[in-house]
């Protein structure tokens, strides 16, 4: 078991399935089709993207180092967060990216969403934990990893 | 964040609790990056990212309803991203048009939301809105609330402006209360390049898959390319202006580049130099068959791997002037040596509104869609998005197409052959 602490950009706490992307997740490309088709669950559609394609995230940890591609980056992490299908956790290893910082605000503040961000995690974390472990989230940003 | 007193007084709801809110948004997403105040917004020209009316969008137009509501609008006019739809130059079949009416029914409704809150006007659908003919152009040193991320790598490396890469939302907000977060590439030691970038090519890089290599490699820091200006020269031209447009794009989609620097070619790298690196910068070399494997690594995502081409998108971002104009001369070119008239596969080249407007006071234009290529102002991501159109085979020579689509990218040169019918292609 090990201990990760990072900085809490929207507290809250989690115990559940992490889902690891070991590259940064380009947000449009892996939540598009799922949004598109008003779906129940994300199944991540980045076909470029090869640690997490196919694979459902919704309430689920995504652990990524930042996300990057277009610039609808933010108002889409926002929309999944409406439609409540969004991962439950966004754990990022390094400083979160303007994007996802825009998307989570935006959830927060206009959604009352309690999607929980927890960056700065550091490059170790994305090494150890693993796609399917069961991880811990605390408050504080301790991430606990089996 | 230390606030003006103008400041505080927004964020209080002095002013309503629509704007406090909205105010609120751009003070924490800046306080996240340890912004520790705002400064205005000296290019009052706003450009969004959000042109379409997908129904399933619902924060978007909620929170448009709540601004007018509020009677709030942009301090000045801006321009947004291309429209989803273009039925007269980029043709659907009944069931596709069913299932676009359905998934941008609100487009109407969202333009009209737009337009209360501050569109410039009915041109002002493009994602190359800093192009002269569109009028959207910074000047050096501006600062600005953009958010289209090709748009934004553009005004940063090419005109020198400054301009995060913002989200969608983000873009509107700063541009309402005129003022943005300082903190990344607003400020001079975020501008500087943590990647130095060697192009040892022997032959100008496809624009495009440059861009993509880049992008892929150094994720969102700043590069320091050199290398580049023995093929585009030292001097901003039109045609140079059009190279790195694409280049930006692909660095942008592939990536996530907000701003890069050309050794002796783009403004900054000209004034400071190699002072702009960082110590300790990374290094990349790339060669031709560090492309080849870049462009050997994109998957094929067609169901029917084998299928011939069925449509061909050029123009993401939207084409430039001289961009049609070439197009079209190497399209003649190309026609004649496969002795065919019009295009083999159906042709969509797309650029700016007010840029079509004076192609078609010219020959070329006549001379274009008379080889059966359509003009258009569409977007086509947002064309692909129709789950209709996967079974199309779409080609293309955007690399930011290829990323959020399962279009087919194609060099300019292979694109050509294709569309021309060329022998074996």
């Amino acid at each position: 078991m090990k201990e990760f602490k990072g900085r809490v950009l929207a507290g809250g706490t989690f115990k559940g399935e992490a889902v690891v992307s070991h590259g940064g997740v380009n947000t449009l490309a892996t939540f598009q089709k799922s949004a598109l088709k008003n779906a129940k669950r994300v199944i991540v559609s980045d076909q470029n993207n090869k640690d997490i394609y196919g694979l459902d995230i919704t309430g689920k940890a995504l652990c990524l180092p930042i996300t990057i591609g277009s610039t609808t980056g933010g108002l889409v992490i926002q929309t999944v967060c409406a439609m409540k299908i969004n991962p439950a956790c966004f754990l990022f290893s390094e400083h979160i990216d303007s994007l996802a910082a825009s998307g989570i605000v935006l959830a927060r503040i206009w959604e009352n969403s309690n999607v929980i961000a927890i960056d700065m995690l550091g490059e170790e974390f994305l090494e150890t934990v693993k796609t399917g472990d069961i991880i811990e989230v605390k408050e504080d940003g301790t991430v606990i990893v089996p | 964040m230390q606030l003006t007193e103008k400041q505080q007084a927004v964020l209080n709801g002095e002013q309503g609790e629509t704007l406090a809110r909205v105010m609120k948004t751009i003070v924490m997403y800046g306080e996240i990056f340890g912004a520790d105040k705002l400064v205005p917004v000296t290019h009052a020209e706003g450009h969004l990212v959000t042109s379409f009316g997908i129904a399933l969008m619902k924060p978007l137009f909620s929170t448009m309803d709540e601004l007018i509501k509020a009677d709030i609008h942009t301090k000045g006019k801006f321009t947004v991203d291309p429209r989803p739809l273009d039925y007269e130059n980029v043709k659907c079949n009944p069931l596709e048009k069913l299932v676009f009416h359905i998934m941008y029914k609100k487009q109407a409704e969202y333009e009209e939301q737009l337009k209360k809150v501050g569109l410039k006007d009915e041109d002002a659908f493009t994602c190359a809105s800093y192009l002269p003919e569109v009028g959207n152009v910074p000047k050096k040193g501006d600062v600005l609330s953009w958010a289209e991320s090709s748009a934004v790598v553009y005004a940063n490396s090419v005109l020198g402006a400054r301009c995060n890469r913002n989200s969608g939302m983000i873009d509107l907000f700063g541009s309402i209360v005129g003022y943005v977060p300082y903190f990344g590439l607003l400020t001079d030691e975020g501008r500087k390049a943590t990647w130095k970038v060697y192009v040892k090519t022997s032959k100008i890089p496809e624009a495009q898959i440059l861009g993509s290599a880049i992008g892929m490699k150094v994720m969102e820091d700043v590069p320091y390319v050199y290398g580049l200006d023995k093929f585009l020269g030292d001097s901003l031209t039109d045609e140079v202006t059009a190279y790195l447009k694409d280049f930006g794009a692909a660095t942008a989609s592939n990536g996530a580049v907000g701003l890069y620097h050309i050794d002796n070619l783009t403004p900054e790298a000209k004034e400071q130099g190699e002072s702009l690196i960082k110590e300790g910068a990374k290094e990349y070399i790339i060669d031709d068959a560090e492309l080849e494997r870049v462009y050997k690594s994109y998957p094929l995502m067609w169901k029917n791997k084998n299928a011939a081409p069925g449509l061909c998108f050029i123009g993401c971002p939207h084409l430039t002037y001289g961009q049609l104009i070439k197009w079209t001369e190497d399209l003649e070119g190309a026609l004649k040596a496969s002795g065919r008239k019009k295009v083999k596969v159906r042709t969509v080249m797309t650029t700016p509104p007010a840029v079509k407007r004076k192609f078609m006071a010219t020959p070329y234009y006549y001379k274009l869609t008379g080889m059966g290529v359509k003009v258009s102002s569409i977007c086509p991501l947002m064309y692909t998005n129709n789950p209709m159109t996967k079974g199309r085979a779409i080609i293309t020579n955007s690399n930011k197409l290829r990323t959020y689509s399962v279009a087919r990218y194609y060099k300019d040169a292979e694109i050509l052959n294709i569309i021309s019918g060329k022998e074996g292609c």
